[in-house]
């Protein structure tokens, strides 16, 4: 079973939310990467995301934009954030971890070759925000190599589509709470159980919700009905300007703990 | 390399050229996108339409544009005829509200009250606020903070028009920019909203439509040249930024094999210096703004800056199927540098009397290159996308004078 299979197993067995934080690797700096990984773990993280930074990130708001010019500005590339995996491997074995990106990158690296080396890295999945399930062949050799491939489904996905990106799915099926861009405040939580209930209906994966949640209290209210919460903008900005990865990790620390803890209350 | 029987085929119902095009957004896109395509798919074979458009692009346009024999041109170059085809004389003073008019009567049928668009130049941007004033529709232009700077006459000139004009402050705040803010605008109010993407880029159906709306280019210039000389171009050039002025001239032609294609694009400062726009001349292949095609990226997938001294053909990405065509090998992309264009801007407006866009320069300068190689009686077609007159300033600037 996959590392992020045997996850949702375990906390499905233990009747807990799974807490998935994003944050853009090499930002706020690249020595803080691994120590705000470890951090968010011993924080309650479930599964962590990593953001690969894209010059021309399409689908994010200006937190997540401003992230990525930083981490490109301190020359983050691929490479380096292998490396980063690898060395949080060394310590951790059973946290999944997803890079979540842009095409380009992975083309330009080449398809094959990007999945080898994430996967010898000790990633799990990967989430492209701009290769939908029309265009699943592009990321054909991902799976080929045992990556996961996360995909999103929105508030406009519906009917046969659902039923083609729900079929698709591996790992867990992303779901963006509202139509907009990463880190925008539109969250309404009525709304998101309907569609997140439908979508459970017909997904063979765990269902994690993003895109708008902010805190404690947004996270305890999604996390009533979804098996995951994605927590992302938020956690990038808590970290941004962080002077070295100690203080880096100490934010993440305790941006995480009280949203674990409110979600755990639930339960 | 593969030959194709027939060009008109593409793209296929998945908005492919071959390996290039597609639909690389976000997921929710992919529901406006998908509503677009069967709004757009039904229009284009409309024959209501199909009328309502022409008539726009008769009566407000001022459609059909000439075919113009640059005689003292071609005697100074010494070689082969060169023709201008006149879309500076169209309304605005480029080929762009070929297709902004299209999409606006789209949106219309749509019930889309709401437009946007992104600009580089502002050239589209101005084509796109001209239309929203002519059918009473709300327009929102992304432009980049440094192309906003830049271009003060345009942005005036949409404001006059009755357009917001938002400008973009991340990356590199130029084009491609703008073009990722109009992206969020539109993934954010998707239900009112319709984007008027300006050139032959971004996910399907776009790069199609676009195409269909500016192919009335090529479509009249082949009409033109059997009546006026009896016969077709030897070769056909124009500039390709984005490419929608040179796929809407190539696009008739793509299956008379006698004629050669060839686009120009901006090599800048020159291509070894790294200081060009030219995709398809030195990029590789990836994804970019909704769509495979040549980009200029560095080894890690990141989107190089581009340089060019024609702001419109300053992008770093280029329509899918020329991406196609250049590998299909039906049509040539090569480089014309900053320098040539000016000097071909010079010689136009000394022997004809004809103030060319910078962008257009780049054709110009291509079209004289490949008489230059021709005898007399054969005839280089060069679509003459834009005038000049926003460029003045810039020149000027270039050339140390102050007005």
């Amino acid at each position: 079973m996959s590392r992020i299979d045997a996850r949702f197993v375990e906390l499905a067995a233990r009747e807990r939310t799974g807490l998935i934080p994003f944050f853009t690797a090499g930002d706020p700096s690249p020595e803080a990467v691994v120590p705000v990984m470890h951090a968010l773990v011993e924080a309650g993280a479930d599964l962590i995301e990593l953001g690969v930074p894209f010059s021309d990130p399409m689908a994010d708001g200006p937190v997540i934009q401003h992230a990525s010019e930083r981490a490109l500005a301190k020359g983050v590339g691929l490479a380096r954030i292998f490396d980063w995996v690898r060395e949080f491997r060394l310590r951790d074995t059973a946290t999944p971890v997803v890079l979540m990106g842009y095409m380009n990158p992975v083309e330009i690296h080449g398809a094959a070759r990007f999945a080898a080396d994430a996967v010898a890295a000790g990633v799990d999945g990967v989430l492209l925000v701009d290769c939908p399930v029309e265009e699943i062949a592009a990321a054909a050799p991902l799976r080929d190599a045992g990556l996961a491939q996360i995909f999103l489904a929105a508030p406009t996905t519906t009917g046969e589509r659902l039923a083609r990106v729900c079929a698709a799915a591996r790992g867990f099926l992303y779901y963006v709470s509202f139509a907009g861009i990463t880190g925008a405040d539109r969250l309404s939580t009525g709304d998101v159980r309907e569609r997140v209930a439908a979508i459970r209906r017909q997904a063979s994966t765990p269902v994690a919700v993003g895109f708008g949640v902010r805190d404690a209290a947004s996270a305890a209210a999604i996390g009533e009905f979804a098996d995951a919460v994605v927590i992302g903008s938020a956690l990038v900005e808590r970290l941004a300007g962080a002077a070295h990865a100690d203080e880096a990790a100490e934010r993440a620390r305790a941006f995480l703990s009280p949203i674990r803890a409110a979600l755990d209350r639930r339960t | 390399m593969q030959r194709i029987e027939d060009y008109s085929m593409y793209p296929d119902a998945r908005g492919r050229f071959g390996d290039y095009g597609g639909s690389f957004v976000a997921e929710t896109l992919i529901a406006p996108l998908a509503e677009l395509d069967a709004a757009y798919r039904r229009l284009r074979t409309d024959t209501a339409f199909i009328a309502e458009f022409e008539r726009d692009l008769k009566y407000y346009v001022g459609r059909p544009s000439p075919i113009y024999h640059a005689e003292r041109l071609s005697r100074e170059v010494g070689g082969a005829q060169i023709l201008l085809k006149r879309e500076d004389l169209n309304h605005t003073g480029a080929h762009k509200i070929n297709n902004t008019i299209g999409q606006a009567l789209v949106a219309r049928h749509m019930g889309k009250r709401r437009i946007i668009a992104e600009t580089g130049a502002g050239q589209h941007g101005v084509a796109t606020a001209t239309v929203c004033a002519r059918f009473g529709l709300g327009c929102v232009v992304y432009m980049g903070a440094t192309d906003i700077e830049r271009q003060k006459i345009n942005v005036y000139r949409m404001k006059l028009l009755g357009a917001e004009v938002v400008p973009v402050t991340s990356g590199s705040k130029t084009l491609k920019d703008a073009l990722n803010e109009a992206m969020r605008d539109w993934v954010t109010n998707v239900a009112d909203t319709f984007y008027i993407i300006g050139t032959v880029a971004g996910p399907h159906p776009y790069p199609q439509m676009v195409r269909d709306f500016n192919a009335v280019v090529g479509r009249e210039a082949r009409a033109q040249m059997l009546e006026q000389y009896g016969r077709l171009p030897d070769v056909i050039t124009a500039c390709v930024g984005g490419g929608s002025n040179a796929i809407g001239l190539f696009h008739a032609f793509l299956n008379d094999r006698d004629v050669r294609i060839v686009g120009a694009e901006a090599a800048g400062e020159g291509i070894a210096t790294g200081h060009h726009a030219a995709s398809l001349a030195a990029g590789r292949p990836g994804v970019l703004h909704g769509n495979r095609t040549y980009v200029l990226c560095d080894d890690d997938g990141q989107i190089t800056e581009t340089h060019s001294v024609s702001a419109g053909l300053d992008y770093p990405g280029v329509g899918p199927e020329h991406a196609f065509l250049k590998d299909s090998g039906r049509a040539d992309y090569v480089g014309v540098t900053d320098d040539e264009a000016l000097a071909a801007f010079h010689r136009l407006a000394r022997s004809e009397g004809i103030l060319a866009a910078l962008e257009s320069s780049h054709a110009v300068a291509q079209a004289i290159k490949l008489a230059r190689e021709l005898p007399h009686d054969r005839l280089v077609l060069c679509n003459l996308s834009g005038r000049g007159d926003k460029d003045v300033h810039t020149i000027a600037a270039r050339e140390g004078i102050s007005l």
